[in-house]
């Protein structure tokens, strides 16, 4: 396997001289540090991030062309999901970037609500995404492995890299799982179903086996996609017409901003009684109501089939269309997925007001799949049942590119420091929603699609998609994983907040607007500061716990809470079994 | 924390018929048997001679052993029912003081080993912490309201309309741009929200849970010599105060706990107001006024038209035998003819009942009453026209609510219940 020209700035030289000490260690075959499986959101960000930090990477994927690849609706950001490109963004990520060189429509969803709740939102050429996604990851000593994993290779109780399907070996010190839905998912289309995806089925279900095997499959989830429309065929003029924002705001506070594309126009169209009506006629045929599709759909951004069954009064419901690409005429109806036979698509999409003579590119489907139970993982995504095993993006339960790229900088970064003997980077609820999701994961597990959104931050006031460098750029410079001009944009902007002028700036003005709320609450957080400092011993025995039901037992065992304030974000844990924890973890100090 | 035995007097205030010293934990048996000899069997009360360490008798008592897990405390758990003299307490506890691994126990701990040991839970402590408090039938109805639940069923259905209005907020906030806009009725959902504020106000102007721990405070008062302390005699039905006819006899405050058709009241008789140029007796006026600036009822024996202006007084006209009809609006009283005496408790009574808490709608303790005030400051103070500040009052004043229950800050929560736990319990 050929050695790629890593180039090591003086600050990595530590870690380079270490790997290629371990790959003569391992007699000429070649160890890597970090190992990426899976080339999408995920897996490029831990590719990224673990090559930034200055280990030896490999990313391994299917197809070259998995890169970088938006599979689902062309957009970048949004409420809550904007906010985690912008931290992401703080540790040099790529999302950001690729987003601001890719966007075709810029919109700063919540503008009326307030600049902490902002979101902001892209459309983003995919093709032009994917190739920013590629350049950006070509600058940096990222080993691109084309190949398929069949198995684990595991020494004791700690990975050691994988085998591939055509017999070649992997090397390494650590490897990411970022495979997306490979456990077994299944793709709907009415009454057809087919096996996802890929060819060489059986290598994936190998792997799938094993991971199965080590006891991480948790449950079924399904999520799905609308029909892609032909955009020459919709009748443009006769809809609403939504303009990109006029101010072109950028993700990236990269101090080399990316190129913009030309900005398209969105529309919008509503479904109507006749639509509705054709979906309740064909509710048979939909596999979500046949039974043949077990698994629990996100609550929010349903399919249209469970919009018109839940939501039966109303008269019509929103649909943005979304163009792909400058290039490209097909058109995504971002709020009509649905798994109904085409037939049905058809006629229903043609009962919408613009869409009459719409011709359907590729018809939508629901994917099902089983995803692994994140509480299994530690704060820093790494198993912890088998050392070196770092799990992240949709196979964690979570849905979204934004969400699956946020885990895959957390994954590949710490994936990287273990692997230099150095202690994780760990992300705190308090300051970032990346903390919120990864606590969230890994404490709460999954019910449903894991989706970012800002009710789940307590902090919200303070985590404000504007003031990502100020809350995260100190991180970002310890965790020696940022560029030398990111370092230095970021320590600038830290400097600038003492400037006097920075109270007229956008930032300061929303940090002057919250500080008397933020005080406020400070009184809050506080007091659940001090039950945050009730450790609960790690090798405590719930079952043996007076005064704790089996049932409540079993969920404080799932999750593995550190602290009681933990504990009592456990979905389910009533207040006595947290009395009960409570004295016993006083007990077991004692 | 558990690793050490304690002990306590478990039982009332001595010199009593019977004192009861309860000693828990895994040397509680031990100890016993080294002053008391062998152990009878568990549950099976036996009469034994308790010596000292120097072999000297401290007392013959009734010797009583409950075996592990299924005691009070769920620990080894022994009782001696002595004889209540103070100085047999003092000597069987200086003894057990004495013992290695032993001490004396602190306030509540033997409930919190109960609940450490899963035999008791929160609620049942609480409940029990009550129960305990509970010198009057109305404190003990309170008390088995308050375990029952009412209280939590209240800010349960509080909370259910919060979360409501909490997730219409969110919803608004997080479920945009890419499905149907949610539209919301900002001024609405202000409304609804102030509503609720309304409900809590109403809540707090209640009279608090303490008052019925505390009793209600009635105090006599009036010029010397108007007949105070014979009433304050008469009303408790013992002579607690010195009663001469020289004026100024009463120079401090006596107070006496009573039970008032079942309700706690808290008698106080003063000295009577006037100038004085005796130091003593300034000394005690003083305390008189204080007194009657911290009365819930006040009983004012003088002119009517020197009565302090309280909401809650009433007008008596003591020593009506000896002075004559009673002015318009007072009641007349005669401790020597015995007269009117059934009408001034009834009419106290009645004043007492408006005072105290409703037994049967919940009253809220002083942290109860913090964190629902907490709650309803947070949403009055917060702008009506910015739902993103709306949508956060609304959930500080959930966590407000969670506090009032024990969802949140258990270590708080049970730091107050356990310092309601006198000694011994």
């Amino acid at each position: 396997m050929p050695c790629s020209g890593a180039s090591a700035s003086a600050s990595r030289c530590f870690t380079w001289n270490n790997s290629q000490q371990r790959r003569s260690a391992a007699k000429g075959q070649l160890m890597f540090d970090v190992l990426v499986i899976g080339a999408g959101h995920a897996g490029c960000e831990a590719a990224a991030a673990a090559a930034r930090f200055g280990a030896r990477t490999a990313l391994l994927s299917f197809r070259s062309q998995d890169a970088g690849q938006m599979s689902c609706n062309p957009s970048i950001g949004g409420v809550g999901k904007g906010h985690l490109v912008r931290e992401l963004d703080v540790f040099d990520g790529l999302m950001a970037r690729a987003a601001d060189a890719a966007a075709i429509h810029r919109r700063m969803l919540n503008r009326s609500k307030g600049p902490a709740v902002w979101g902001p939102r892209v459309q983003a050429d995919r093709v032009h995404y994917r190739a920013a996604i590629e350049r950006l990851l070509g600058e940096l000593p990222v080993e691109r492995i084309q190949g398929e994993a069949i198995a684990l290779l595991m020494e004791g109780n700690r990975v050691t890299g994988v085998d591939l399907a055509d017999g070649s070996r992997l090397l390494s010190r650590t490897v990411v799982i970022a495979t997306g839905t490979f456990l077994d998912a299944r793709i709907f289309i009415g009454e057809e179903s087919q096996a996802s995806g890929r060819s060489g089925e059986q290598a994936s279900i190998r792997l799938a086996h094993q991971v199965r095997e080590l006891g991480l499959a948790a449950r079924r989830l399904k999520t799905g996609t609308p029909p892609r429309l032909d955009g020459r065929t919709i009748d443009w003029a006769r809809l609403e017409e939504q303009p990109s924002d006029a101010e072109a705001w950028l993700f990236s506070t990269h101090p080399q901003p990316e190129r913009g594309l030309p900005q398209l126009r969105c529309a919008i169209t509503r479904t109507t009684n006749a639509t509705h009506d054709i979906i309740r006629a064909a509710e048979g045929r939909s596999p979500l109501y046949s039974g043949v599709i077990e698994g629990r759909g996100p609550r929010y951004c349903p399919s249209i089939e469970d919009k018109v069954r839940r939501f039966g009064d109303r008269d019509g419901h929103q649909i943005f269309l979304e163009p792909e690409g400058l290039g490209d005429a097909l058109v995504y109806p971002n709020g009509i997925s649905t798994s109904m036979p085409r037939d049905i698509q058809t006629s229903f999409v043609r009962s919408i007001p613009g869409l009459e003579r719409a011709e359907i590119a590729r018809p939508g489907y629901a994917v099902e799949y089983e995803h692994v139970d994140p509480r299994r993982l530690g704060s820093d995504l790494q198993l912890r049942d088998l050392a070196g095993l770092y799990l992240a993006g949709q196979i964690n339960g979570t849905t979204g590119y934004e969400e699956a790229a946020a885990q895959g900088l957390v994954a590949g970064l710490n994936a990287a420091r273990s692997a230099a003997g150095q202690g994780p980077t760990l992300f705190d609820r308090r300051s970032s929603y990346i903390g919120v999701m990864i606590d969230d994961l890994t404490l709460q597990g999954v019910t449903e699609p894991y989706r970012m959104m800002t009710a789940r931050a307590e902090y919200r006031l303070l985590l404000r998609a504007d003031n990502a460098v100020s809350r995260l750029g100190e991180q970002a410079l310890a965790s020696n994983a940022v560029s030398a001009e990111r370092a230095t944009a970021i320590r600038a902007h830290l400097e600038s907040r003492s400037d006097p002028a920075f109270a007229a700036s956008e930032e300061g003005q929303a940090d002057a607007l919250y500080a008397p709320y933020v005080e406020r609450q400070q009184r809050e957080w506080d007091a659940v500061d001090r039950s945050r400092c009730v450790l609960i011993p790690s090798d405590l025995d719930y079952r043996l716990l007076p005064g704790l039901s089996a049932e409540m037992a079993e969920r404080l065992d799932a999750a593995r809470p550190e602290t009681l304030d933990q504990a009592s974000r456990i979905p389910g844990i009533t207040p006595a079994a947290l009395t009960a924890l409570y004295v016993g973890t006083l007990r077991a100090a004692a | 924390m558990t690793s050490d035995t304690i002990y306590a007097l478990s039982s009332g205030a001595l010199p009593a018929a019977i004192a009861i010293v309860r000693l828990s934990g895994l040397r509680a048996e031990a100890a016993a048997e080294r002053l008391a000899g062998p152990l009878p069997e568990p549950r099976q009360a036996s009469l034994r001679r308790l010596r000292a360490a120097d072999g000297s008798v401290i007392d013959e008592a009734l010797l009583l052993r409950f075996a592990a897990p299924t005691t009070a405390t769920g620990e080894p758990l022994i009782e001696f029912h002595l004889h209540g003299g103070r100085a047999v307490v003092a000597r069987l506890l200086a003894e057990l003081s004495a013992m290695d691994g032993l001490r004396e126990a602190s306030p509540g701990e033997f409930t919190r080993r109960a609940l450490i040991n899963g035999r008791l839970d929160l609620t049942q402590a609480e409940g029990l912490a009550d129960l305990l408090g509970a010198e009057t039938e109305w404190q003990r109805r309170a008390a088995m309201e308050s375990a029952g639940g009412n209280l939590r069923r209240l800010v349960e259905e509080w909370r259910k309309q919060l979360v409501q209005l909490s997730a219409e907020a969110e919803a608004a906030i997080d479920y945009v741009g890419d499905e149907d806009e949610t539209a919301i009725d900002l001024a609405g959902l202000w409304e609804r929200s102030a509503e609720l504020v309304r409900l809590w106000r109403g809540c707090l102007a209640q009279p608090p849970a303490e008052l019925l721990e505390q009793g209600v405070r009635i105090v006599l008062a009036g010029p010397p010599n108007s007949g105070k302390s014979s009433l304050f005699n008469a009303l408790v039905g013992s002579e607690r105060a010195i009663v001469t006819p020289i004026a100024g006899t009463t120079r401090d405050l006596i107070k006496a706990r009573l039970d008032l058709d079942g309700m706690p009241v808290t008698l106080v008789d003063t000295a009577g107001l006037h100038d004085s140029s005796d130091e003593v007796e300034r000394i005690g006026i003083s305390r008189a006024e204080q007194a009657l600036a911290e009365a819930d009822i006040l009983l004012w024996l003088g002119d009517p038209d020197d009565a302090p202006n309280l909401a809650s007084r009433l007008l008596v006209h003591a020593r009506a035998d000896q002075r004559g009809p009673a002015p318009a609006g007072s009641i007349a009283t005669s401790v020597l003819a015995k007269g009117g005496l059934d009408e001034l408790r009834s009419r106290l009574g009645q004043q007492v009942r408006n005072l105290l808490p409703p037994v049967d709608r919940a009253s809220l303790n002083r942290r109860q009453r913090q964190a629902l005030g907490e709650a309803a400051d947070i949403l009055s103070l917060t702008p009506g026209d910015d739902l993103l500040l709306m949508a956060e009052a609304l959930r500080q004043a959930l966590a407000s609510l969670d506090r009032l229950t024990g969802r949140q800050s258990t270590e708080e929560v049970l730091d107050a219940l356990f310092g309601r736990f006198c000694l011994g319990k």
